[in-house]
């Protein structure tokens, strides 16, 4: 059995080699090469843009502007469609737009022989425009006469849903309650893939096809038909390796203005390399998201009654839209069960970057505001912090009608514990107690709500494909993709488990090519493991189905006492082997009386989502003349359920803590008030961690295997990065009795809220 | 065009190509050597994607022109393998510690742990980080490229 | 592919005054970490360029009889680091070169690129400031001196004619004998960021440790270019190492100082940080030179 163990990654060998190849390795050099031009304003329409002096440049091919692209109205999100017109995402975006909703807009785009010629050309485009107001923040958005983005969306609302149990009204006016009040900000931060998003597209055998890095070719293609209104069928993805994701590129990017380009040239190679700059501003960003959170409770800590307010600013354009912010809510209301809760949430368009999915997906903002309003609950009613959590956490056996899912074990609090001891908690708390001078230290928790896959809300099914070759080996494809996380490897563990043959003999596919690879919706909402573990085990039934069925026929023995055990054909019944897997594979395709290519495909559909919880223990040091807090300890716990490969899984968190800690202490996306243009999108500006800028990364496990997986297992991806921020302004707030409600807690925000409380 | 032709040794074997001048090594090394470890992140010296050594030091070969390199010995992430396509030490560390996951940070940081280790230096966790801190990842926190770095040193120096 | 128009190499000094005099639109490239992200970004893209890169006599760390300290201006930050003469004598200026971006950048970027540029936020700058340091600059006419603090002109700008080259940065033995510093370089990160504030201090003490002979101090972003705070080294001159000195000393570099306000850091932040890091500056450089606060 291989599930369960550490094996060594399948790509690691060509990753370390330079031998993997990812989009741009695989661009012919004839390639003509797309730059785009992009809105110099953050709101307008554009009136004109004079082509001519980009014309004249040599090697310059076509240039299309938003004049010339059609008025077909596309959505963008890596959801799986809809059937129901009512459920499909939003259609609101252009190839190239007139309507110019934020700085950085597409409104052309240049193709030429080279890139210098492509840039120039960009460069000697003049666009005329119609400048209107604009505006940045959600909650002005949505006030009457703010700057209208979208017509069809009146106060810039794209949507307000309220979630809803007993009657907070009634209850607040019970004697005898307390309530605390929190107002809690998130920042606009964006996914740093190293590899930015890069696709090129040319014509083949009548077909548009795009090699794309993107973590959902088979959703690309559809967007791309639609965005194009050609079949489906005639687009082609090709997803090879790519260098990472994390939700920005679980989106339609610029594949389909690239194979749109590519119809412009008669169907020639054209690459559409993202720079940084672009990548933080006219792919996708996270959502920036504002809480108002009011509970009512009594002095024996009992929430009475909760009130949340969120407002997600969803910038310019709708993309994954409503979802983030309404995950979030449910988290709110799922982690701290209250009898009488009221949230409302709304989604708000603005004149920035589109915001869409990143690693997490609405939950980091949501624990960031919640388990600061937890703490600062248990302060003001003067219980000890993990105690009061203990004691109004999501309780075992808690069941979510919705969702179906059950809290089936003791999770959360044996993931504390793990983190108390790690953290040294109780010793530390007292040590900190009392602290004068400027460098101040203190200890800080949070806890985490994930769930996993995307059931109920849409649609979760899963397809494999197993070919047995002939000399006994097994190929295996998914529509599920590798984006960096590990997901070939734990899919290639599963898949030799389940069909009973050693892990080295499994070849899985990496490249997703929507002509070949079956059907899968792609990486996103920690699901791959969850949803493929499905697929695949009911695939290699029906692969060792006919296995056994033809050593049934090759051994004249009945099948119910046989067995394939690590690549060989056991009799169970005295445990004798009475052949390879090899032996049968070469002999059932080549024998000249009964031939027979050993395939088996499948799809499962699940309809079924599971809790992913646990925390995270922060413990910094306070420089309070510098404004400075450094991180010391910090120490994330997961219950994933039963670990596939225990040390991809640790590795994962590492990089999931990592950009936790980004989110708490450094990272955010600047844009200039007067002018809407964004401030510091590139990678020395935008403070992404370094490698000096982490203390050790400490990932633990606890391991209740998930009763509703084949193989006990749920989501890790994104859990990693949510509980982080909060962690951290909990022991900030420990250590110098400030408490900062915004993220990132950088030297610029503790420096006006230490002023505020008279420190420095 | 304004060209140039650039004679350098590259992964031990002397080359010479015409160059236009307007090229960066990172061009160079992509199209012309199709050495395509060399990796495009930021292209403008933030990421550490593109890092090569040149002449023993590590630099990003985004922001090096392709004709600085005439003369120059010049070695990329593919100059590691053995002859019989053995990995050297430092690749096998970033695979058993689980060092890789995206990839594409990955030959950066290993031209980079190259030059650490070749300095023959017993460094200190902390020191590692500021040696190694000329690369963004995204993926792995840094935590296992920093032991894979770590213990290869150590390994290497026999302190282990 | 970087947009220029054409690249001109240097073989020499002289020749590069040439090429300069000949190009009046070429910019000097010298490591290129600096303007190559220029032309990346389109502000100097389609520019013609002189590249000094391949002159190695620009290279170098040397010592005159005289003690003179001469650096070469395109030795990069990594060689500067790691010199024997800088390690000896001018450890500070090592190790505040060591705290740019990182280490490939310090492999790349040269001394000489990080003072011509004109930036205030430059980290070899402030040390450079409060050492002294002389700047060098040969141009058609024959080779000319000017103390770094007349070097800078304005944010951006500094004393270099079009075809001038710098050929040396000299820091004279009077400067660094007997002194002994600390750089902070406060930022967002620990590593690949640029200064919020820099302040480089160095001082010199009385043979019992018990005075401040002499204290110099500079900062970065503290205004538009690397400056001097000349107020509070007149302070502190002759006062006892005390804790109170140190105060009296930081106080008064608020007074030099006139940083601005900017989407990088407001003013009143930047001021707070003049006043910390000259204090922990200060502090540090009293340590180095076996004073006991």
């Amino acid at each position: 059995m291989v599930v369960g163990k550490s094996v060594h990654r399948v790509d690691a060998f060509d990753k370390v080699t330079g031998r993997a190849r990812y989009t741009d390795d695989l661009c012919d050099r004839s390639a003509y090469v797309v730059k785009i031009l992009h809105a110099s304003i953050a709101h307008g329409y554009v009136k004109s843009i004079d082509t001519s002096e980009a014309e004249k440049i040599d090697g310059v091919l076509y240039i299309a502007t938003c004049f010339d692209v059609p008025d077909r109205p596309f959505p963008t999100a890596g959801h799986p469609w809809s059937t129901d017109p009512h459920h499909q995402d939003i259609a609101d975006r252009l190839l190239l737009n007139r309507h110019v909703r934020y700085y950085g807009d597409e409104i052309a785009a240049v193709v030429a022989r080279d890139e210098i010629a492509a840039t120039r050309a960009v460069r000697a485009l003049k666009a005329e425009y119609e400048e209107l107001p604009f505006v940045l923040d959600p909650i002005q958005s949505m006030q009457d006469g703010a700057p209208q983005l979208h017509a069809e969306f009146p106060n810039n609302i794209l949507a307000h849903t309220r979630l809803s149990d007993g009657n907070y009204a009634e209850a607040v006016k019970a004697d005898d309650l307390i309530c605390v009040e929190g107002l809690f900000t998130t920042p606009t931060v964006q996914h740093c893939h190293i590899e930015n998003h890069i696709c090129f597209a040319e014509e083949q055998n009548g077909k548009i096809t795009v090699t794309s890095s993107t973590q959902i070719p088979h959703i690309v293609r559809r967007v791309v038909g639609q965005a194009l209104g050609i079949p489906w069928g005639n687009v082609r993805i090709i997803k090879p390796y790519i260098g990472g994701g994390f939700g920005n590129k679980q989106d339609a990017l610029y594949e389909p203005l690239c194979a749109y380009l590519c119809t412009k040239v008669g169907g020639r190679a054209v690459k559409l390399d993202v720079s940084r700059e672009e990548t933080f501003v006219s792919n996708r960003v996270r959502h920036a998201i504002k809480f108002h959170l009011i509970s009512w409770v009594r002095k024996n800590g009992d929430i009475v009654a909760r009130k949340v307010e969120c407002f997600s600013n969803q910038g310019a354009y709708a993309s994954h839209g409503h979802g983030i912010v309404a995950k979030g809510g449910g988290a709110i209301r799922q982690l701290y069960p209250t009898p009488n809760f009221e949230c409302d949430m709304y989604t708000v368009y603005t004149n920035t970057p589109a915001s869409g999915a990143m690693r997490g997906y609405g939950i980091p903002q949501a624990m960031f505001a919640l388990e600061s309003h937890t703490e600062d609950i248990a302060n003001r009613l003067g219980f000890e912090p993990i105690a009061y959590r203990q004691a109004h956490m999501m309780p075992v056996g808690y069941f979510d009608p919705f969702s179906k899912n059950v809290n089936y074990f003791d999770s959360l609090n044996q993931c504390i514990e793990k983190g108390k001891a790690y953290i040294r908690w109780d010793e530390k708390r007292k040590a900190y107690a009392h602290q004068t001078g400027d460098i101040r230290r203190g200890v800080g928790m949070a806890l985490f709500w994930y769930n996993t896959a995307v059931w109920p809300i849409s649609l979760e099914s899963c397809s494999c494909r197993m070919v047995l070759n002939q000399d006994g080996s097994l190929q295996l494809q998914l529509g599920e993709t590798e984006i960096g996380q590990g997901a070939d490897t734990a899919f290639s563990q599963m898949a030799a488990d389940a069909v009973g043959v050693p892990f080295e003999s499994v070849h899985i596919l990496s490249t997703q090519d929507t002509d070949v690879t079956p059907f899968g919706t792609g990486a996103y909402a920690s699901r791959q493991t969850y949803v493929a573990g499905f697929a695949i085990k009911q695939t290699a039934d029906i692969l060792r189905e006919k296995i056994l069925d033809y050593a049934h026929k090759l051994y004249r023995m009945p099948v119910q006492v046989l067995d394939l055990i690590d690549g060989r054909i056991v009799r169970i019944s005295d445990g004798k082997e009475l052949g390879s897997l090899s032996e049968l594979a070469t002999e059932a395709l080549y024998s000249l009386s009964d031939s027979i290519h050993i395939t088996a495909e499948s799809t499962y559909q699940i309809k079924s989502n599971a809790y992913s919880l646990g925390c995270c223990f922060a413990e910094v040091e306070v420089d309070i003349p510098l404004c400075k807090a450094t991180l010391l300890n910090i120490i994330n716990v997961h219950d994933c359920g039963r670990l596939i490969n225990p040390a991809l899984a640790e590795a994962q968190v590492h990089g999931g803590m990592s950009m936790g800690i980004g989110y708490g202490l450094s990272e955010q996306l600047l844009f200039d008030e007067r002018t809407g243009r964004p401030l510091n999108n590139n990678l020395l500006d935008y403070k992404l961690s370094t490698m000096m800028d982490h203390p050790h990364l400490e990932a633990q496990f606890v391991e209740n295997p998930e009763p509703t997986s084949v193989y006990g297992t749920k989501a890790l991806g994104e859990p990693p990065a949510t509980p982080c921020a909060p962690a951290i302004r909990n022991a900030i707030l420990n250590a110098t009795g400030v408490a900062i409600n915004q993220a990132p807690m950088n030297p610029h925000v503790l420096f006006a809220r230490f002023r505020e409380e008279g420190l420095v | 065009m304004q060209t140039a032709v650039v004679k350098c040794t590259i992964n031990g074997v002397p080359t010479e190509t015409v160059v236009d001048v307007r090229a960066s090594l990172t061009d160079m090394l992509r199209n012309e050597y199709r050495l395509t470890s060399v990796k495009k992140g930021c292209e403008v010296g933030e990421c550490g994607a593109c890092n090569v050594l040149i002449d023993g030091e590590c630099f990003n070969s985004c922001i090096y022109l392709a004709v600085w390199a005439d003369g120059k010995d010049i070695r990329t992430l593919e100059g590691l393998l053995g002859k019989n396509g053995e990995l050297s030490d430092i690749q096998q560390a970033f695979i058993d510690e689980a060092a890789v996951q995206c990839g594409f940070c990955t030959p950066g940081f290993i031209m980079t742990a190259v030059e650490i280790l070749e300095s023959k230096k017993l460094y200190t966790r902390d020191e590692l980080r500021k040696l190694l801190s000329g690369h963004l990842c995204r993926c792995t926190g840094y935590e296992n490229i920093l032991n894979a770095v770590e213990k290869t040193m150590k390994r290497r120096l026999g302190v282990e | 592919m970087y947009d220029m128009k054409a690249l001109y190499e240097a073989t020499s000094v002289a020749h590069a005054i040439e090429l300069l005099t000949e190009h009046p639109e070429a910019r000097i490239i010298a490591g290129g970490s600096d303007v190559l992200i220029k032309m990346r970004e389109g502000k100097l893209a389609g520019c013609e360029l002189v590249s000094i890169y391949k002159l190695d006599e620009l290279r170098g760390i040397t010592m005159d009889e005289a003690g003179t300290i001469c650096i070469g201006p395109l030795t990069s930050f990594s060689h500067i680091t790691r010199d024997p003469i800088i390690q000896a004598h001018l450890n500070v200026l090592g190790e505040a070169v060591d705290m740019v971006g990182g280490p490939q950048i310090r492999n790349i970027g040269t001394i000489g690129g990080n003072t011509c540029n004109g930036v205030t936020s430059a980290d070899s700058a402030s040390t450079l400031h409060a050492f002294d340091a002389i700047m060098v600059i040969q141009g058609p006419d024959g080779v000319r001196e000017t103390p770094i603090r007349s070097f800078y002109r304005s944010a951006g700008k500094v004393d270099l004619n079009h075809n001038e080259v710098l050929i040396a940065i000299k820091i004279p033995k009077a400067s660094y004998e007997g002194y002994k510093g600390h750089y902070i370089k406060y930022a967002m990160r620990n590593a690949m960021d640029i200064a919020t504030l820099g302040c480089s201090v160095n001082c010199k003490l009385s043979a019992d440790r018990k005075t401040i002979l002499d204290a110099r101090i500079a900062y970065g972003v503290a205004g538009p270019v690397p400056m001097r705070a000349l107020s509070a080294e007149a302070a502190v001159k002759g006062l006892p190492v005390a804790k109170e000195s140190v105060e009296r000393f930081a106080k008064a570099a608020l007074g030099d100082v006139n940083p601005r306000t900017s989407w990088r850091a407001s003013k009143e932040f930047r001021l707070n940080l003049c006043e910390q890091l000259a204090k922990r500056a200060l502090t540090e450089a009293i340590r180095l030179n076996g004073g006991e606060l």
